[in-house]
């Protein structure tokens, strides 16, 4: 296997090394000076740099205006796009916008409901779904076609991701969910935090069984925990999040001041057992406004210096 | 049906406050089984316009008349000889009730009594839940006969999404997730493998994307 366009994560993984990205959240205001800052906090140790787009529908200096920023900066951004609040034009739209300034990675996601962001009065577009939008990159980029039939001039080329969350119900659907996301043309996948690691290990299992992991390349998504209250939060409120019992007590088992530092470890063990989990492809260290804390993780994760490609 | 809910009633006043003559215009169909615009609720709401311009000291005449249907020529032709009486019609009809009203009664002002919600069903008594989004082009068997348009909150069309917790959607602890319901029909009905056909992009032109939506059937046409 090839890399098939100039993404630098496309080509660590197609090279067989773990690859490791890492994602920053745009500002709530005009000034980009935060976001490159953040940017640069870890550009040494990641491959790529995911860009939320509003997450948690909280509105945000858009991530495309992000990511070529980022782009010009020299990094590898990964364009992610919702499809919460664009219709099937904008996307298009957006994508041949994004390849233009040479953004080569691409995450496909249907986005959090605008209920829990700031304008839950607001319409939801939802005109494709993740898949969808999945199978319309692939499309643009591998029929240079656009939806209307009509064809495009200079097609894109991304490599194109989704997401995928093992803990999420009903569990017996989570593998052939993976499989559908494959089929629609995800070459890369990024999962959901992970802190129930026995669960993702059977998932895991079961994604290789199937052949998966010879098909897309699986990223395996971890968290640092900054403290025993943010444990229990993540337990209890965020939909679709799988924190174990003995996560929390492990987190709330040391002092106060202590708790960011066991966070830390929590999270480099879990790369370390995960580091030997068949088909687990690379990681996507997800340091929510914690970013100065990523190049210690990747350090002591073994995962540094990152490799280089040309 | 056509579920309705009633307009709260300070809302209600501050529409017909400077009528001097009121008629509460009810419905005998969706909105009676949805108990939001019956001849029970027209009564109902009519006694409390009543006591609220009488405590104001107004003089205000409240009728209450209750149709078969607001959505028919014919039966709303029943109040062409009283409906010139009025300052206002406050329709407990859904809106298209309420606006065929307005059609045919040109200078009348009508006003909504009611908030039209959606297309559902009674759960139980009290009850009513969406079942239906009207997009003109039914997905219902490929998907277990569960709609995802109306029933899934990102109206996803290969779900679940990542949100999916304990059967719920991750919007509120209170709605069902669509895709939890439309996997457990699939394997009851021995069809699980039907849940890896990826399902196409939808085409929404039938759906109110396409603009103002008229069904014709020419063989009954006049």
């Amino acid at each position: 296997m090839s890399a098939k366009t100039n993404s630098r994560l496309e080509k660590i993984l197609v090279a067989g090394h773990k690859a490791v990205t890492s994602e920053c959240g745009p500002p709530r205001g005009s000034n980009p000076s935060h976001i490159e800052e953040k940017a640069n906090l870890i550009r040494n140790h990641v491959d790529a740099i995911n860009i939320t787009d509003n997450q948690t529908s909280v509105t945000r200096m858009c991530s495309l205006a992000v990511c070529i920023r980022l782009k010009l900066m020299g990094l590898e951004p990964v364009l992610q796009m919702v499809t919460r609040d664009r219709n099937r034009i904008a996307l298009q739209s957006d994508i041949l916008g994004a390849a233009s300034y040479g953004i080569s990675n691409i995450l496909c996601l249907s986005g959090d409901h605008q209920s829990f962001g700031d304008c839950p009065t607001g319409q939801n577009v939802h005109d494709l779904d993740s898949m969808q939008l999945l199978q319309t990159v692939r499309l643009m980029c591998d029929e240079g076609k656009f939806l209307g039939g009509g064809d495009i001039e200079h097609p894109p080329k991304m490599f194109s991701g989704a997401a995928a969350n093992p803990f999420a119900d009903p569990y017996k659907i989570r593998v052939p969910r993976l499989a559908k996301k494959v089929a629609c043309g995800a070459q890369f996948i990024q999962t959901q935090c992970i802190y129930n690691v026995d669960k993702f290990i059977d998932w895991m299992g079961k994604v290789c069984d199937r052949g998966l992991h010879e098909k897309v390349f699986i990223l395996a998504g971890v968290t640092p925990l900054k403290s025993a209250g943010m444990a229990r939060y993540m337990k209890n409120r965020v939909p679709g999040m799988d924190v174990p019992d003995e996560v929390v007590k492990r987190m709330a088992g040391v002092s106060k001041e202590n708790q960011p530092q066991e966070g830390i470890d929590i999270c480099v063990e879990t790369i370390e057992r995960l580091k030997e989990v068949k088909g687990v492809s690379g990681f996507h260290i997800m340091a929510i406004e914690w970013e100065e804390k990523v190049p210690e993780i990747v350090e002591r994760a073994g995962l540094y210096p990152r490799p280089q490609v040309s | 049906m056509i579920v309705a809910k009633q307009k709260p009633i300070d809302e209600i006043i501050k529409m017909v406050a400077d009528c001097g003559k009121i008629l509460v215009l009810g419905c005998n169909e969706c909105v009676t089984v949805c108990e939001a615009g019956g001849k029970k609720e027209v009564g109902v709401l009519a006694s409390a316009l009543r006591m609220y311009f009488l405590n104001q000291g107004k003089e205000v005449v409240v009728d209450e008349h209750t149709l078969e249907r607001q959505c028919d020529h014919e039966y709303l032709e029943e109040i062409r000889d009283i409906a010139d009486k009025y300052d206002a019609i406050l329709s407990l009809a859904c809106g298209v009730g309420i606006q065929f009203t307005a059609e045919k009664y040109h200078d009348r002002p009508v006003y909504p009594g009611v908030n039209t919600c959606f297309l559902g069903a009674t759960e139980q008594r009290g009850v009513w839940a969406e079942r239906c989004q009207a997009c003109g082009s039914c997905i219902l068997a490929e998907t277990g006969g569960i709609c995802p348009v109306s029933r899934c909150a990102k109206r996803v069309m290969n779900g679940p999404c990542g949100g999916s917790s304990n059967g719920k959607c991750e919007i509120s602890k209170d709605v069902d997730c669509a895709w939890q319901l439309i996997v457990d029909r699939l394997k009851a009905l021995g069809r699980l493998d039907d849940y890896e056909k990826v399902m196409p992009l939808k085409d929404w032109s039938t759906d109110r994307a396409g603009g103002p939506r008229k069904v014709t059937k020419e063989e009954v046409m006049d």
